[in-house]
């Protein structure tokens, strides 16, 4: 299935090529970005960003990206999107706005919004993270980032550290590497932040070769390192909260007999998982991969919008 | 359909209608509830509960006499009683007899088990829908939010 027209709900959706096409198309942004010459060919585009929760980086990264294409942004955020409905269901406002626009980035605090309103737009739509389920243009930019920085995704040895249980960021990026072929990929997380059965079930379904562990027994391996927060938004106990709360810490002594090349990344914001002194060494590539975020966007919106 | 035999209340063969065997054990109820049967309704039913069985142990067999089943409730009974087998009896005769699967998709009759799904948002219209995973033990996965469905909690859902 072609990238043109299409929404995108899951990053199981979409099948390697299609995934190695969006990083050849996020590498010829790159390129525009860095000569300072982006060709326009969104102009005249309206994007609708219907941010019901809030949001900083998705929304602005996918809005600078529009911009970046000469497409024009309107939208909603946060408790803005409350007196923006005044009472209205999703249906409606997804129904105006896709009256409205040619394009809406949703996120939600519900599972299955982005789906749902797939459903009823008759525009695109693109997830922008629903509840604890998808976050599937993370997991792109994700994807693009290990490809980037370490040449290739297949063969590598991957650690995800966090809240699996509740991280959209970390499952979608889990699911994503179902599509390649990783040599290994750990999960570390505190007690009852696993992985939810369904997507455990997917995981294995695709054959993809998980194991649970610990940081300190397998750190000498890893060639990548993504960590993500405890979401304390999503717990539905605020004292289980308080108890897995700062369970998990990257220090400078916690990278003693990692490999030289190893890299660290965060889909961000990060609350006090990564020291800050690890922000100077060479592993640390969540800002490079938050900026990555950027030619990610443009590049879906290219190919979702233009073909 | 009951009759007083030498040994005892047994049930008769059914003129026309719906015979449900193979149902397990303790579930006829269920069954009948979930068809929506009703006595106003004026079938005549016959229950047995916890007969004998050489295939599944012990089981219930539930006899409905005038009604035929549409292909909406060979589903539902799927979902509480997945061995069940439907005998369509006409003229004493069985014309049809089918064992019941589990539908690949399920609209509208069960409800996601997850509060923050947008299946379970009272504003919202969205229909409930379900995908099967897996037929025996009886799993369905919401569409919307991924949540498995168990068949522990279909059971209690459909009682």
């Amino acid at each position: 299935m072609a990238w043109r027209g299409r929404s995108i709900v899951s990053i199981l959706d979409f099948s390697r090529n299609e995934l190695e096409e969006l990083f050849q198309e996020a590498y010829r942004m790159e390129e525009q970005l860095s000569k300072g010459r982006v060709e326009k060919i969104l102009d005249g585009r309206i994007i609708a960003m219907a941010f019901f929760e809030p949001s900083t980086r998705t929304r602005l990264s996918f809005e600078t990206a529009a911009k970046r294409l000469g497409a024009s942004v309107i939208g909603f955020t946060g408790e803005e999107a409350i007196s923006v409905a005044k009472g209205e269901n999703l249906a409606d406002t997804i129904r105006m706005l896709s009256s409205y626009a040619d394009l809406i980035v949703i996120r939600h605090r519900y599972e299955g919004a982005a789906l749902y309103a797939s459903e009823i737009s008759s525009v695109p739509v693109i997830n922008g993270g629903d509840g604890r389920q998808h976050h599937p243009t993370q997991a792109m930019l994700d994807l693009y980032t290990v490809s980037r920085e370490l040449g290739r995704i297949d063969g590598l040895v991957y650690g995800v550290l966090g809240d699996l249980r509740y991280g959209r960021a970390a499952a979608s990026f889990i699911l994503g590497l179902t599509r390649f072929k990783p040599e290994k990929v750990y999960l570390i997380s505190p007690p009852n932040l696993g992985l939810r059965r369904e997507v455990r079930m997917l995981v294995e379904d695709h054959g993809l070769p998980v194991e649970e562990a610990r940081l300190e027994d397998v750190i000498g391996e890893l060639d990548v390192l993504y960590v993500t927060r405890v979401q304390k938004e999503r717990f539905p106990d605020p004292e289980e909260y308080e108890r897995v709360k700062g369970a998990y810490r990257i220090t400078p002594s916690t990278l003693e007999g990692a490999k030289g090349d190893m890299i660290i990344m965060h889909p961000l914001p990060r609350v006090d998982e990564i020291d800050h002194r690890i922000d100077a060494t060479r592993h640390a590539k969540y800002f490079k991969q938050a900026a990555y975020g950027i030619p990610v966007r443009m590049a879906i919106l290219k190919l979702v919008l233009a073909g | 359909m009951v009759a007083r035999g030498d040994n005892g209340l047994t049930v008769r063969k059914i003129e026309s209608g719906t015979v449900i065997d193979h149902i397990p054990a303790g579930r006829a109820l269920k069954v009948l509830r979930i068809l929506g049967v009703k006595p106003e309704h004026g079938y005549t039913i016959a229950v047995l509960m916890n007969v004998e069985s050489r295939k599944i142990g012990r089981k219930d067999i539930v006899k409905i006499s005038g009604l035929e089943p549409k292909v909406q409730d060979f589903h539902k009974i799927s979902l509480v009683a997945p061995t069940a087998t439907i005998n369509i009896v006409k003229d004493y005769e069985v014309v049809r007899k089918e064992k019941v699967r589990p539908p690949e998709r399920v609209e509208g009759i069960l409800r996601c088990i997850n509060p923050t799904c947008i299946t379970r948002q009272h504003r919202e219209v969205v229909i409930p829908t379900f995908r099967l995973v897996s037929g025996n033990p009886l799993v369905y996965q919401c569409i919307y939010c991924g949540s498995l469905l168990e068949e522990k909690e279909i059971l209690e859902q459909l009682a």
